[in-house]
């Protein structure tokens, strides 16, 4: 019993805010914003030993994760990695087959209409109750919760106030989902669950849509966002889990998941004009030149690479105008993590 | 808010949302009204008799099209918003917050009983103005009873048949099909004097029947040995709803079929 009872942590994991969280990115909770007093002092959501079967099919095979209060984390994985699943026992909109799952101090299987008030949910598909008003629509769930925020606080937050009188129906894709946000956030909650929230955006929308959870973060909301785009995960999150056919790939920050900042560089660069590889210095790696005049040289200690061409391009004042050190994206890294899964 | 104000609070979007939506007004309202105009204009010097009773045609149909109207609003209707807002996601959404089901389901009858109670108004006022059909006090009071029960039994059914259908496509014709059916077998259309005393006994014992030969003894108490409130019959309606009731307890659900 005592083992599976999730423990306040004293210091939060890497990525919420301490060693290897990025500046700026401390979680911005102050007193009184975090409502519940009891599940305040462990983590938001606690999970172990997860696991979930559809007859002899096991969608999650044993998971075992924490959130942090005011922390951001971004649930990737493939299609039928397990994502739905685990997000919709969080939910409380599903059961599971074993393991142990706190959210926000209560049991999602059990949680009652006090729970369902500190969490906001934004479903993967919702379409919005088209023949209402926006104002008319967030007035109806304000009065489904104890105590809801006003919703001319919500229409700015959102960035719907001049939409106000508009009719749901007549609201663009980016503005529907913006509207769902608002739904979610009307009661006030401690935690959101955020369902791939810009599938099907253009990119404006998409930026836009960001700036909306960034300013949940503001607000000290802990937000469980689940996602295909990595540039969103990397954009957004503290913390990243991989999920790949049921269990956790990976976990770290957007920086350090899968070993990222241990990966080699890649240092590329045009040859400048009648240099060939063998002019060079000498180098701690091998250089290839493609097409006649294309370094490219995998580093995985870019420093002394770039130290010893800077040095050989300044003695023999040479002008290599278009050096670039690139760093393995997320989505490499990614894809090398779930390329057997996928 | 406590339950009672809750209902109240979603009954208000609700009822905004019917009659913001032309195809429910279309189908629910319109309907029923050109129907009326036209059987009362065929059938106004008409009278049918079965069973040992006699009723006039005007008499007879505006009984029958407060079912049509009452089937449309409370059944028809409601299975297809409730389909379309469960495919959606719409219901689940509600269902995420702590609103309790009861306040959702309570919006969806209060607003089903307005909608039909002013639907029955229009047509009564057509029938007393236009073909000169005189309900008594009592009886405005037996066919507002009837009214509120048969609405809820048909409220409750729209709640036990939605887990049937899985999609929003199919849901209108398949609807289109059993209503139309029900409604011909329980003599909506054609007057069910002219069917096989067994048919009439077996509509008898379906929803729509009772409920339009109730509303008939409110507007024509001879009909029902002299008696406006046709308790028998309510009583079989209810019987649907109760029983309704608990079938939809058992299988109705709140998020979209297709995952």
């Amino acid at each position: 019993m005592t083992a599976i009872e999730p423990s306040p942590s004293p210091s939060p994991p890497a990525g919420a805010g301490g060693e290897g969280g990025r500046s700026g990115r401390e979680p911005a909770l102050s007193p009184g914003q975090v409502r519940g007093g009891a599940s305040a002092a462990g983590q938001a959501i606690s999970v172990r030993g997860l696991r979930m079967s559809y007859g002899s099919y096991e969608a999650v095979r044993g998971i075992d994760f924490e959130v942090a209060h005011g922390e951001i984390l971004a649930f990737l994985g493939p299609n039928g990695a397990g994502k739905t699943t685990t997000t919709e026992i969080l939910e409380g909109f599903r059961r599971r087959t074993a393991g142990e799952v706190s959210v926000l101090g209560a049991d999602p299987g059990r949680g009652g209409a006090d729970w369902r008030g500190r969490i906001g949910v934004v479903l993967q598909t919702s379409a919005p109750e088209r023949l209402l008003t926006v104002r008319e629509c967030l007035s109806m769930y304000a009065g489904y919760y104890q105590r809801p925020l006003p919703v001319d606080r919500v229409l700015d937050l959102t960035g719907l106030q001049g939409k106000t009188d508009s009719r749901c129906d007549q609201l663009s894709g980016g503005q529907q989902r913006r509207l769902d946000v608002a739904l979610a956030l009307i009661g006030d909650p401690e935690l959101i669950f955020l369902d791939e929230p810009t599938t099907g955006f253009d990119p404006s929308a998409r930026h836009m849509a960001w700036d909306v959870v960034r300013g949940l973060r503001d607000l000290g909301k802990t937000v469980f966002l689940t996602t295909h785009f990595m540039d969103e995960a990397e954009n957004l999150a503290d913390r990243i889990i991989i999920l790949a056919a049921g269990r956790i790939v990976a976990e770290g920050t957007p920086e350090t998941i899968g070993g990222r900042q241990a990966v080699a560089s890649v240092i590329t660069f045009t040859m400048p004009q009648g240099m060939t590889a063998g002019s060079l210095p000498p180098l701690p790696v091998p250089v290839t030149v493609a097409r006649g005049d294309r370094a490219e040289i995998t580093a995985p200690e870019p420093m002394p690479v770039l130290y010893a061409i800077s040095s050989w391009a300044m003695q023999y004042s040479l002008a290599i105008p278009d050096i670039s050190v690139q760093r393995p994206t997320l989505e490499d890294i990614y894809l090398r993590l779930t390329e057997d899964h996928a | 808010m406590s339950t009672a104000a809750l209902v109240i609070h979603q009954a208000r979007y609700d009822l905004r949302v019917f009659f913001r939506d032309p195809r429910a007004r279309a189908a629910t309202l319109l309907v029923p009204v050109v129907m009326l105009v036209f059987f009362g204009a065929v059938f106004r010097h008409t009278s049918f008799t079965f069973g040992g009773t006699t009723v006039s045609g005007n008499d007879y149909y505006l009984s029958r099209m407060i079912v049509l109207g009452v089937t449309s609003a409370a059944l028809s209707n409601m299975i297809i918003t409730l389909v379309a807002e469960r495919e959606s996601g719409a219901l689940k959404r509600r269902r995420a917050t702590p609103v309790r089901p009861i306040a959702l389901i309570g919006g969806d009858v209060i607003t089903c009983e307005v909608s039909t109670i002013t639907i029955a108004i229009v047509l009564w006022l057509i029938g007393w103005l236009a073909f000169g059909v005189h309900v008594p006090g009592a009886g405005l009071a037996a066919i507002l009873l009837a009214l509120v029960v048969g609405t809820a039994a048909l409220c409750s059914l729209a709640y036990a048949i939605t887990p049937l259908l899985k999609s929003v496509d199919s849901t209108g014709p398949v609807l289109t099909i059993v209503t139309i059916v029900l409604g011909i077998i329980s003599g909506l259309y054609a007057p069910d004097s002219v069917f096989p005393a067994w048919l009439r006994d077996a509509a008898l014992f379906l929803p729509l029947r009772p409920l339009a030969l109730a509303l008939q003894a409110a507007v024509s108490p001879a009909t029902n040995h002299g008696h406006t409130f046709a308790w028998d019959y309510l009583g079989i309606v209810a019987a649907w709803g109760v029983a309704a009731c608990l079938v939809a307890v058992w299988k109705f659900t709140w998020s979209p079929t297709r995952q």
